[in-house]
C-alpha cells in the first residue's frame, strides 16, 4: 500500500518534470514514461530508470542540444573542416544510381551490373586524375578513417617480421593515433614525433628517427584543427631515400591544394568524400603500385578492390566521390582564390578590432580555409555559446565530447589558458562575404562583452602580469 | 555559327541567372550566381569556336542541373539562414 503511494507520487513528480523539460527542450517525455511503466511493473524499476537518467546527465544533455523550431533562422555554417555540404552537381550525379541504376557493380552477368561497374570505374578514374595517379591504384573505402586504419595496420602487420617501427606525429587525426596505439599493444615500436611551435614537423628530427626497422611514416598533409600544411615533398624525398613507406592523411587537402603523388613520392594517401563536397560514408585510399606497397587487408571477403577491401562498392557513393573530385579539380584555383580572400577578410577584421588574439599554426605554410584563433582572457566554450548564430567549433569534432583542450594545440605548445579559448573558423566554397562579415562582427562584439566581465582582463588592463601572480590554494 | 552567336550566349546567361535565383538554399544560390557570372566573365574574350562550343554545352548542362536541384531543394526545404534576413540582427 505504502509502496503504491510512493510510486504514485514519484510518477506524478516525474510527469511534472517531463512537462517542464518539454517546455525547455521541446522534446515530449510522455512516451518515455509510458514505455517505462509498460516495461517495468514495480517502483524499483522506475527508480532505477530515474537514477540512470540522473547518473548519465541525460536531462542536461538534452537541454543543450535541440532541433531548430520551424520558424527559427538557421545559423551560418562556418565549420567546413568538420564536414561540407554536398555540391548540387554531386547530388545530381548520384541520384540516378539511387533510383534506377541500382545494380551491384560486381555482378558480371547482366546489364544492371555492367552499367554500375562502368560508373564505378569512371568514378575511380575521376579520383585518380585529381591526385595524378593511376585508376588501378585507387581503392574505395568507407571514409578516411577506414583508409587510415587500413594503411597503418595493414602495412605495419605485413612487414612485421623484419620491420616493427612506425613513425607518426603528435598532431595526427585520432584514427591514426588510435591505430598506432593498437599496434603498440601488438608489440610494435611507435615514435610520436613532436612538432615545432608553428605546427610543422622537424625534418632533421624525422631523418634521425628513421631506423633500419622503420616500415612506415605517417604525416597528415593539412591539419584539420590548425590548418598547417606539412612539407610533404621533403618528407617524401627523405622516406624514399631511406626505403620507408610514406602514408599521408590528405582528407583536408584533396581538392583544395594541388596534389601529385609522384612528385610528392607518397606511397599511401587517404581521401575523404565528405570533406570535398561529396557524400558522407565514402572515401578512397591510394596505394602505390610501382614500387608495390604490400599490405594485409583489414576487411576480408570476396576479394573486391584488389583483395584489399572486400565488400560491395556502394556505386552511388563512389559516383558521388568521383563527381566531387572532378568538380574539385576544375574549381581548384577558383575556390582557392575565393577562400583565401574570405579568410584574409575575416582575420584582418577580427585582429584589427580585438587585441590579444593569437592565430595558431604557421601563418605561411597553411591552407587558408582553416583558421584557429585563440582569444586571450575569454573562455572558448562561453564564446561558442555566445556565437550561437554561427556554427563554429573549438577544436575537431572527434574530440569535442571531452572537456580537455585539443591535443593538437597542446602539441604545438600553446598555454593551457589559450588552448581553452581557441575557436576554429572554417571557410569553404559556399561561404559568402556576408557570412564572414556577420561572423567577424559577432565575434568582436561577444569577445569584447566577455572580456568586460572577466576579472583577468581587468587585471591585465591595470598592467598586472598574470604570470607573476601567486594564486592561493583553498 | 548559330550556336556561338552573341544573342544565344546572352540568352543562355539570362536563363542561367533566372534558374539560379530559384535555388532555395542561401549558400547554393549565392555560389551558383557568383560562379555563373564569373564563368561567363572569364571567357568573355574567347574567340576559338571549338572551346566556345564546349563551354556553351557545359553551360546548358549546368542549366539542367540547376533546374533539377532547384526543384529538389524546394521539395526538401529548410528554414532560412540568419544572413538572409537583412537588417534583422539578433542579440544574444
Amino acid at each position: 500500500m505504502v509502496a503504491d503511494i510512493v510510486v504514485f507520487i514519484g510518477l506524478w513528480l516525474f510527469h511534472l518534470c517531463s512537462l517542464l523539460a518539454k517546455e525547455q527542450t521541446g522534446i515530449d517525455f510522455s512516451t518515455f514514461e509510458f514505455s517505462c511503466i509498460q516495461h517495468s511493473g514495480n517502483s524499483l524499476d522506475i527508480c532505477q530508470y530515474v537514477g540512470y537518467l540522473m547518473r548519465n546527465n541525460i536531462f542536461t544533455e538534452l537541454i543543450k542540444s535541440r532541433a531548430l523550431e520551424k520558424d527559427e533562422l538557421r545559423p551560418l555554417y562556418m565549420d567546413f573542416q568538420a564536414t561540407t555540404p554536398m555540391d548540387p552537381r554531386v547530388l545530381d550525379a548520384m541520384l540516378p544510381y539511387q533510383v534506377n541504376y541500382y545494380g551491384n557493380p560486381h555482378s558480371r552477368t547482366h546489364a544492371y551490373g555492367w552499367e554500375s561497374e562502368s560508373a564505378m570505374e569512371k568514378a575511380r578514374k575521376q579520383v585518380a586524375d585529381l591526385i595524378a595517379a593511376d585508376p588501378r591504384e585507387i581503392v574505395f573505402t568507407s571514409g578516411a578513417t577506414e583508409s587510415n586504419n587500413m594503411s597503418i595496420k595493414g602495412v605495419a602487420r605485413f612487414y612485421k617480421a623484419k620491420k616493427n617501427h612506425v613513425i607518426t606525429t603528435q598532431t595526427e587525426h585520432k584514427c591514426v593515433l588510435d591505430s598506432c596505439r593498437v599496434l603498440e599493444a601488438e608489440g610494435f615500436d611507435i615514435t610520436y614525433l613532436p612538432v615545432k611551435s608553428n605546427g610543422l614537423v622537424d625534418l632533421q628530427l624525422l631523418e634521425e628517427t628513421i631506423r633500419p626497422e622503420t616500415s612506415l611514416v605517417s604525416v597528415m598533409t593539412v591539419n584539420n584543427e590548425i590548418g598547417v600544411m606539412q612539407p610533404v615533398e621533403e618528407i617524401g624525398r627523405i622516406c624514399r631515400s631511406r626505403n620507408v613507406f610514406f602514408h599521408t592523411d590528405a582528407a583536408q587537402a584533396v581538392g583544395k591544394v594541388p596534389i601529385n603523388v609522384s612528385d610528392w613520392k607518397v606511397d599511401l594517401m587517404s581521401i575523404s568524400g565528405h570533406k570535398i563536397y561529396g557524400p558522407k560514408g565514402v572515401g578512397a585510399l591510394y596505394v602505390r603500385r610501382r614500387p608495390r606497397v604490400r599490405m594485409e587487408p583489414l576487411q576480408n571477403g570476396g576479394g573486391q578492390e584488389r583483395g584489399l577491401r572486400s565488400g560491395t562498392v556502394p556505386t552511388p557513393l563512389a559516383v558521388g566521390l568521383g563527381a566531387a573530385c572532378e568538380i574539385a579539380q576544375q574549381e581548384l584555383e577558383y575556390d582557392h582564390r575565393w577562400v583565401s580572400l574570405l579568410a584574409k577578410r575575416l582575420v584582418q577584421k577580427i585582429m584589427s578590432e580585438v587585441p590579444d588574439v593569437v592565430m595558431n599554426g604557421d601563418p605561411e605554410q597553411r591552407y587558408p580555409g582553416c583558421i584557429n584563433l585563440s582569444f586571450a582572457y575569454v573562455e572558448g566554450e562561453s564564446l561558442l555559446m555566445a556565437l550561437k548564430d554561427v556554427a563554429l567549433s573549438s577544436g575537431s569534432a572527434c574530440t569535442s565530447a571531452s572537456l580537455e583542450p585539443s591535443y593538437v594545440l597542446r602539441a604545438i605548445g600553446t598555454d593551457e589558458d589559450l588552448a581553452h579559448s581557441s575557436i576554429r573558423f572554417g571557410i569553404g566554397r559556399f561561404s559568402t562575404e556576408a557570412e564572414v562579415d556577420f561572423t567577424a562582427e559577432k565575434c568582436i562584439q561577444q569577445v569584447k562583452r566577455l572580456r568586460e566581465m572577466s576579472p583577468l582582463w581587468e587585471m591585465v588592463q591595470e598592467g598586472i602580469d598574470l604570470k607573476s601572480i601567486k594564486w592561493s590554494q583553498h | 555559327m548559330a550556336s556561338c552567336s552573341k544573342t544565344q550566349v546572352i540568352l543562355l546567361y539570362k536563363m542561367l541567372i533566372k534558374e539560379c535565383k530559384k535555388l532555395p538554399s542561401y549558400n547554393y544560390r549565392t555560389y551558383a550566381l557568383r560562379r555563373v557570372k564569373d564563368g561567363f566573365r572569364e571567357n568573355l574574350h574567347d574567340d576559338n569556336p571549338k572551346s566556345l562550343d564546349r563551354l556553351l554545352n557545359q553551360a546548358r548542362e549546368s542549366l539542367a542541373v540547376i533546374k533539377r536541384q532547384a526543384s529538389i531543394g524546394q521539395m526538401y526545404s529548410a528554414q532560412r539562414t540568419i544572413v538572409e534576413e537583412t537588417g534583422v540582427h539578433r542579440d544574444i
